[in-house]
């Protein structure tokens, strides 16, 4: 051993002698002294993903609601609100399944929750549901005219918003709200019963609304419209080519 | 006799170091793909939003504090709702939507907006996931069903994946002192159930479900829509796709 | 939960300009990773100015040779400590060893730190002093000369064999060594210029800019030390090693200036989707730390003191007083410009959004892990430890120019 450090210079031994004491100490403390599952990110990565799958779920899901309340299940599958889960409202029912006495979910019977949905905003999507919660019969619970199971307007539809109601709620917060479908389509009776072979009629000219946007237009109904003169607005378009009848942009 | 031999052995030299170049070369695009396209039968989830169906309601912003234990405070969120509003002179003001904030109605009668929608967001779960590619202790990782988790137990709370991610999706648990986001539920997913954003969203504007599977709201969701995702140019393969996206969402 | 911590969170609010992700209200890399690529800045500067001396054959500054290197030594001991502190969970920190993942810049900080360490500084340096430890322990008594023979590792051999190989070695670690410092201080940049998210931060520019900056602090750092410590010890200030120290500084400065203007000028020009956001934040939020601080007091009037000097030099020269002052002046504003550049680009990679939309504020704290106070104490630690190394590996005579070299001799023995 002497003789195998005396060919290499002094100091050059004494750092080979330090390198390999540290070399071994490395090695005892990485093989020996650290365990294996410390070194091992695969079994880490395992019993993470099993820790993840084992949380406690908090929301039970839309079929574990049906396994009781079967009726009333049975009814809103078949209105509005059919692809809402129940828990949409309630809130989380994992806890209610397992003790039913003495956990109940919440029932959101004040004013304030359902305009979380249903209140205007011009961010929603148009075509949704929406209404004015000041304006609309303040101070009634929502739940006393809408059935939140089987959400529908308490009064008959009006016929065409049965059908088309998408159109109907667009122009309801448009500056068109006062006028009736009629106004503008001619209607026949036979299209309630074959909608697809009788079709009411769309206005064709840019006459039609000129009757009421028309410079000198008469029409009662046109006082407050705005107006425009026909012979110089637009000639080439007819109106609706870039005016929404159903929801008409406005002037600043 | 012995030309032939020599032909043959050097035919077979040639073979076998093309075949070794070849494979170097094959190496490469093929991990690559090997993350897009997971083997047959294996789950590959994923997540639709359609931007045209969203309400900006909040539930799903509050099912996932509750069903995920995410501290209540508006600092720390696995899944958020902006609003944007693109106004007629150009100007664009993003907000994140408080869950149960009173309804402006005064909104309803601006008439300086040009158009205004509501964008869900939440981690990714992209198929190159540059926050496990910086974690330094491998505590962030992806499954084989291609959702990104978080190792609480060796995650070292040094942040880097936070800096890491675009979407700023992930946050440091303030209790746990470890980085935290989106898991799309793997506790729900894993027992046959929905996230609990997707349960609760009223109007399906949130799909969710495996990309492999041959019929599902998730596939009809691909294959109906128009798609985009955010920020494709940083090539991290996002697996939450978006119908309907605004060019002014990032 | 620590209730002030979102009490604090909660008085950002109303900073908040724009838009940001919700998540990005917090700050989350704060003084202390300001503090960590600054001190391996100076590790990684203060080394290469040693190099200058025994790869470059720079005669005129070997009186910092030592100094630079126990610089380089002490500073290098504190860089890992701020990264511990700044974790979430410092206990864990082991991890990074025991599962490092190859894909993470971060998880080579171990290998790289260790490596530099231990492959390169600890052996310079104790090639250095071999042969004066064999020499001084001869001399002492008691502790000192156990701590002499110790870290000599009981070596008494002064041969000439010996003291070849040491000067081989020597010369072969600082080769390597030089790549190294390159690759210690580079590789800190990377950390931060392979964050493809963050535009502020991605740039092939920024591991160079960073090389270039810790040159800067590195060496203005030892000619600061260097300047303070000589007249405390008795010793007499040699103005031809700061004249030659300085001038490497001048070019290391501009070299750094124009590697940042570059980078500057091609974002501007680029224009890319971000840049309306990171001007705003520029002239806003940045505006002190960056245009005042890290441009102007830290780049513009250090060069223009130093060009001074260049410009009138018979009257500069005839006058040393003169033109220390100008350079102890010069060599301060460069350290508070560099760690203004560190902060400008921690913390300002991360006031503004990842939406592009909005800038969000920091709001340092003073007590604490994350505070003043703690990173004060951090940016002080290494003067304590330099200051324990001089006194077992005292550089004196070199500094104050008693040893003449001959060569690449180091003398002593």
């Amino acid at each position: 051993m002497g003789k195998l450090f005396e060919r290499f210079p002094d100091p050059l031994a004494r750092l080979i002698v330090v390198v390999f004491a540290l070399a071994i100490v490395g090695v005892v403390v990485v093989f020996g002294l650290i365990p294996k599952s410390m070194m091992d990110v695969n079994a880490q990565w395992a019993s993470a993903v099993k820790r993840e799958e084992a949380r406690p779920i908090k929301y039970a899901g839309f079929h574990a609601c049906a396994e009781c309340h079967d009726k009333l299940y049975e009814t809103k599958k078949k209105g509005y609100h059919r692809d809402l889960s129940c828990e949409t409202c309630h809130g989380p029912a994992k806890a209610h399944t397992e003790d039913p006495d003495k956990v109940k979910p919440e029932i959101p019977a004040q004013r304030a929750f359902c305009p979380q949905c249903h209140a205007y905003d011009p961010s929603r999507p148009r075509g949704f549901p929406m209404i004015n919660p000041v304006a609309h019969n303040p101070l009634k619970a929502c739940a006393s005219c809408h059935n939140p199971h089987d959400p529908k307007p308490p009064t008959t539809p009006k016929e065409c918003s049965a059908c088309h109601g998408e159109i109907a709620r667009m122009k309801e917060v448009s500056h068109h709200v006062q006028l009736e479908c009629t106004t503008c389509h001619d209607t026949p009776q036979q299209h309630k019963v074959s909608p697809r072979s009788v079709k009411p009629s769309k206005p064709q000219t840019r006459e039609f609304c000129g009757k009421c946007h028309g410079k000198d237009a008469k029409d009662k109904m046109a006082k407050n419209a705005p107006k425009i003169d026909m012979a110089e607005h637009g000639e080439k378009y007819v109106c609706w080519q870039c005016h929404y009848p159903h929801s008409p942009e406005v002037e600043q | 006799m012995n030309g032939r031999r020599t032909f043959l052995r050097g035919l077979l030299s040639v073979l076998l170091s093309g075949g070794a170049i070849g494979g170097i070369l094959k190496i490469l695009p093929s991990r690559a793909d090997a993350r897009e396209a997971p083997p047959k039968g294996q789950k590959w989830y994923g997540f639709g939003v359609s931007v045209d169906k969203c309400i900006g309601c909040a539930r799903c912003m509050e099912a996932c504090k509750t069903e995920n234990n995410v501290p209540r405070e508006p600092f720390f969120f696995r899944t958020w709702v902006e609003r944007y509003i693109i106004r007629k002179n150009g100007a664009t003001t993003v907000k994140a939507i408080e869950p149960n904030a009173e309804p402006s109605p005064e909104a309803a009668s601006d008439k300086s907006i040009l158009r205004s929608f509501f964008v869900p967001k939440l981690c990714n779960q992209c198929a190159s996931p540059p926050c496990v590619q910086v974690c330094p202790v491998g505590a962030t990782f992806q499954t084989k069903d291609g959702v990104v988790l978080v190792n609480e137990k060796t995650c070292i709370g040094c942040r880097y994946c936070i800096q890491a991610c675009p979407y700023g999706a992930r946050y440091l648990h303030p209790v746990t002192r470890t980085a935290d986001k989106c898991t799309f539920c793997y506790h729900r997913i894993s027992r046959g159930l929905l996230p609990a954003c997707v349960e609760v969203c009223p109007t399906q504007a949130r799909v969710f479900g495996d990309l492999n599977a041959a019929a599902s709201p998730m596939s009809r969701f691909l294959r109906m829509n128009k798609i985009h995702v955010l920020k494709p140019g940083l090539n991290t393969e996002p697996k939450v796709y978006y119908a309907n996206l605004d060019g002014e969402v990032r | 939960m620590n209730p002030e911590f979102i009490r604090s969170l909660h008085d950002l609010l109303p900073q908040i300009q724009g838009y940001i992700y919700p998540n990005e209200i917090e700050i989350h890399w704060g003084l202390l990773i300001v503090v960590y690529p600054y001190i391996t800045g100076v590790v990684a500067g203060a080394f290469i100015l040693a190099s200058l001396v025994k790869v470059f054959n720079v005669r005129e500054v070997q009186p910092l040779y030592r100094l630079s290197l126990l610089t380089a030594l002490a500073y290098l001991l504190v860089a890992p400590m701020a990264l511990i502190a700044h974790l979430g969970h410092p206990e864990r920190f082991y991890e990074i060893l025991l599962t490092p993942q190859t894909s993470s810049a971060m998880a080579m900080f171990g290998f790289v730190y260790a490596w530099y360490l231990m492959a390169v500084l600890l052996l310079e340096v104790w090639f250095v002093h071999r042969t004066d430890m064999i020499a001084w322990a001869e001399q002492e008594k008691g502790v000192m000369r156990f701590i002499h023979r110790t870290l000599a590792l009981y070596s008494r051999d002064t041969g000439e064999r010996s003291v070849a190989f040491d000067h081989k070695a020597l010369r072969v670690i600082t080769i390597v060594g030089i790549p190294s410092a390159f690759l210690l201080h580079g590789y800190v940049g990377f950390i931060f210029g392979s964050i493809k998210a963050n535009p502020w931060w991605s740039s092939v520019l920024i591991p160079i800019v960073f090389l270039f900056s810790a040159i800067v602090s590195g060496v203005a750092l030892v000619i600061l030390l260097y300047m303070i410590m000589t007249p405390l010890t008795g010793g007499k200030i040699s103005m031809r090693c700061v004249d030659k120290a300085i001038d490497f500084l001048f070019y290391a400065v501009i070299v750094d200036f124009s590697l940042e203007l570059v980078d500057f000028i091609h974002r501007v020009y680029q224009s890319e989707e971000e840049i309306k956001i990171l001007s705003e934040m520029v002239m806003s939020k940045l505006f002190g730390s960056l245009i005042i601080v890290q441009v102007l007091l830290g780049m513009l009037i250090p060069l223009l003191l130093i060009s001074l000097t260049k410009i009138f030099r018979k009257r500069f020269h005839l006058n040393d007083d003169l033109r220390k002052m100008v350079y102890f002046v010069a060599v301060i504003l460069i350290q508070f410009g560099i760690f203004a550049t560190r902060w400008n680009v921690v913390i300002g990679g991360q006031m503004f959004s990842k939406s592009f939309r909005g800038l969000t504020t920091y709001k340092m704290g003073f007590g604490g892990i994350e505070g003043l106070l703690f990173a004060i104490l951090l940016l002080a630690l290494p003067i304590v430890i330099l200051a324990v190394l001089m006194k077992i590996l005292p550089p004196w005579k070199e500094m104050h120019g008693e040893v003449v070299p001959e060569g690449m001799e180091v003398a002593g023995s």
